[in-house]
C-alpha cells in the first residue's frame, strides 16, 4: 500500500520544479545581486538608505498605497453593505459590476483612464460644464489612485461583504430601541462588528498597491516615480542590477512583513469571532 | 428611506465607474477620426482594418495566443497533477509545498520581473517563445491549483474504489470516473490559466525582445507613444476575448457549485 501515500506526493514534484526554477531561483539570483553586484557587500543598501530621493521614492510609495487603500475603503464599505441589504437579483448585479475590474485586461484598463483623465478628456468636460476644474489629473497622484482604487475594489469589497453578511442586523432596531441615534447605533454597533473584514480588506489592498507598476508608470509623472518604477529603471535603463535587487528586496521585505500582520490580524479576528 | 435612496445612487456611480474603462474603449475604437477623443464624432471600423493591416499588432496578437495557449496545456497538466498529490498523498511539509505554490500571487511583478530577466539573460531564454512560456507559467499555476483542490476535495474518493473493485486499473478508474468528475474545476483553471498569461505585462516587460513581444508590452509601449485608435481596437479585442472566456470559466463554476 506505499503506492497510495508516495505515488501522489510525486505528483507535485513537475509543479515543484517548475516553481524552483521560474520562481525561487529567480528571487534568489535578485537576492544575490543586491548583496554582490558590483562589489560583496552592504554597499547598494547603504546606497539605498543613504539617498534622499531614495527616501522620498519610499515615502511615496507609502502614500500612495494609503490614499489607496483609504479611498478604496471608503468607496467600498457603503457598497459592501449594499450587497448584504439588497436582493438576490440587485446583489448579482452589484457583485459582478465589482468584478468587472478583475477580467477586464490591466493594459485596457490603464489605456482606457489615459483616455478619460486626459486635461480635455470626459471626465475633466463634465467637471467644467459643472462650473469646476479643469483638475491636472494625469500624470499626478490623483490620477495614479483613481486608477489603481478602480483595479483594487474587489479586494476590498468582497472580505467586507464575507464578514457583513453575517452581522445580525437586528442588533441595529434593538440599539435604537434603546434610544440611540440611528447614526450612533451603526458606528458602535456595525462597524465594530465588521473590523475583521475592514482589516482583512485594508492590508490586501495595501500590499496590492505597493507592487504595482504599470498603472503609475502609464498614470503618473515619470518624476514622481514608485519604487517599483524605480526598480525598472535601475535594472533596464542604468544596468545597475546590484541596486536594482537591493531595492527589490525591500520591496519584497515590506510585503512580507505586511502579508505576516494580515495572518496575524485574521488569526486573531477569527478566533475572536469564533470564541 | 431617504437613506437608501442615497445609498443605492452611489452603489450606481460606483457601477459606473467599475465598468468606466471598458465602457469608453468600444466606442473609441469605432472612430472615424485618427484622434482617442472620446466621445467620437463620426464612426468606422478603420482602425480595426489597421490593426489587422499592421505586421507588428499582428506578430504580438499571434505570439500573445501561442503563449497563451502553450502555458494552458502546460498549467493545467502541471496543476492538475499538483492538485492530486496535494489532496491525496500523506507526507510531511504538505502544507509547505500548497503554500509556496501560491506564492507567485503574492510576490511583486516586479520583484519576480528582474530576477526572471537575470536568469534569463544567463539561460539565453530572453525574447524567446520558450521564455515567455515558463515565465507565465509559474504565475499561472496557482490559478489552476485553487479551482482543481476545491473539486478534489468535494469528490468522493470511494467512487474510485467501486471502479477498482468492478475491476477498473487505477489509471481507468482515475480516467473515467475522477476526470470527469472533475472536469468543471479543470476546464475553469484552464481558462483562467490562458487569460493570466495572455494579460500579464510586467515580466513580459522584461523578457521581451524588439523581435518578440505580446500583445499586452506592444499596448504598453504605444500608449505613450502612439496617438491612433489602433491601440483602442486592439484593446476593444482583448475585453471581447478574455470577458468571453471568464463567463465560460463562471459558467463551469457555478455548474459544479449547482452539482454539489
Amino acid at each position: 500500500m506505499k503506492e497510495r501515500t508516495a505515488g501522489p506526493a510525486l505528483l507535485i514534484l513537475p509543479a515543484l520544479i517548475a516553481l524552483g526554477v521560474f520562481f525561487l531561483y529567480p528571487l534568489l539570483s535578485m537576492l544575490v545581486s543586491a548583496f554582490t553586484d558590483p562589489e560583496p557587500g552592504l554597499g547598494n543598501f547603504a546606497w539605498f538608505f543613504g539617498e534622499q530621493a531614495n527616501m522620498q521614492v519610499l515615502g511615496r510609495t507609502f502614500s500612495t498605497a494609503f490614499w489607496v487603500t483609504l479611498v478604496a475603503l471608503v468607496l467600498s464599505y457603503p457598497y459592501a453593505y449594499a450587497m448584504t441589504i439588497a436582493g438576490a437579483r440587485a446583489r448579482a448585479i452589484l457583485t459582478l459590476l465589482v468584478l468587472v475590474p478583475f477580467w477586464t485586461s490591466l493594459m485596457v484598463r490603464t489605456f482606457a483612464w489615459v483616455i478619460l483623465l486626459q486635461d480635455t478628456g470626459v471626465i475633466n468636460k463634465a467637471l467644467g460644464a459643472l462650473g469646476m476644474g479643469p483638475f491636472s489629473l494625469i500624470r499626478t497622484q490623483t490620477g495614479v489612485v483613481i486608477g489603481m482604487v478602480q483595479l483594487l475594489m474587489p479586494f476590498m469589497v468582497l472580505p467586507l461583504y464575507a464578514v457583513m453578511s453575517g452581522i445580525d442586523r437586528r442588533l441595529l432596531p434593538a440599539a435604537t430601541s434603546l434610544g440611540a441615534h440611528p447614526v450612533k447605533a451603526f458606528v458602535q454597533v456595525y462597524v465594530p462588528q465588521s473590523l475583521p473584514g475592514i482589516s482583512a480588506g485594508c492590508l490586501t489592498v495595501f500590499i496590492s498597491a505597493l507592487g504595482f507598476y504599470v498603472t503609475p508608470a502609464l498614470l503618473g509623472s515619470p518624476t514622481d516615480a514608485l519604487i517599483s518604477q524605480q526598480i525598472f529603471t535601475q535594472v533596464n535603463g542604468l544596468l545597475k542590477w546590484g541596486r536594482g535587487g537591493a531595492m527589490g528586496v525591500v520591496l519584497l521585505g515590506l510585503t512580507l512583513a505586511m502579508i505576516a500582520l494580515l495572518a496575524v490580524t485574521l488569526r486573531r479576528t477569527g478566533r475572536k469571532v469564533t470564541g | 428611506m431617504r437613506a437608501r435612496g442615497l445609498l443605492w445612487a452611489f452603489c450606481a456611480l460606483i457601477g459606473v465607474w467599475l465598468v468606466a474603462p471598458a465602457l469608453i474603449v468600444v466606442p473609441l475604437s469605432f472612430t472615424d477620426k485618427p484622434s482617442l477623443k472620446f466621445p467620437p464624432d463620426g464612426y468606422s471600423t478603420r482602425w480595426y482594418a489597421n490593426f489587422f493591416g499592421d505586421s507588428a499588432w499582428m506578430s504580438a496578437l499571434s505570439t500573445s495566443v501561442q503563449v497563451a495557449l502553450l502555458v494552458t496545456v502546460v498549467t493545467t497538466v502541471l496543476g492538475t497533477a499538483a492538485a492530486l498529490g496535494l489532496t491525496r498523498a500523506k507526507i510531511r511539509g504538505l502544507a509547505l509545498a500548497q503554500g509556496s505554490m501560491l506564492a507567485p500571487m503574492i510576490v511583486p511583478g516586479v520583484v519576480l520581473a528582474i530576477g526572471t530577466y537575470a536568469v534569463f539573460l544567463k539561460l539565453q531564454l530572453v525574447g524567446t517563445l520558450a521564455g515567455f512560456v515558463m515565465a507565465h507559467t509559474v504565475l499561472a499555476l496557482p490559478f489552476v491549483i485553487i479551482p482543481v483542490t476545491a473539486s478534489l476535495r468535494g469528490f468522493d474518493r470511494r467512487l474510485e474504489d467501486a471502479a477498482a473493485s468492478l475491476g477498473a486499473s487505477r489509471w481507468t478508474a482515475f480516467r473515467s470516473v475522477t476526470l470527469p468528475l472533475v472536469a468543471p474545476g479543470v476546464a475553469s483553471g484552464a481558462l483562467f490559466a490562458f487569460v493570466t498569461s495572455f494579460d500579464e505585462v510586467v515580466v513580459s516587460l522584461f523578457i521581451q525582445s524588439p523581435y518578440l513581444q505580446t500583445l499586452p508590452v506592444k499596448m504598453y509601449a504605444s500608449v505613450t507613444r502612439e496617438t491612433d485608435p489602433t491601440i483602442a481596437a486592439a484593446a476593444t479585442m482583448i475585453i471581447v476575448l478574455t470577458t468571453t472566456l471568464v463567463l465560460v470559466a463562471t459558467f463551469f463554476v457555478a455548474r459544479r457549485t449547482r452539482a454539489k
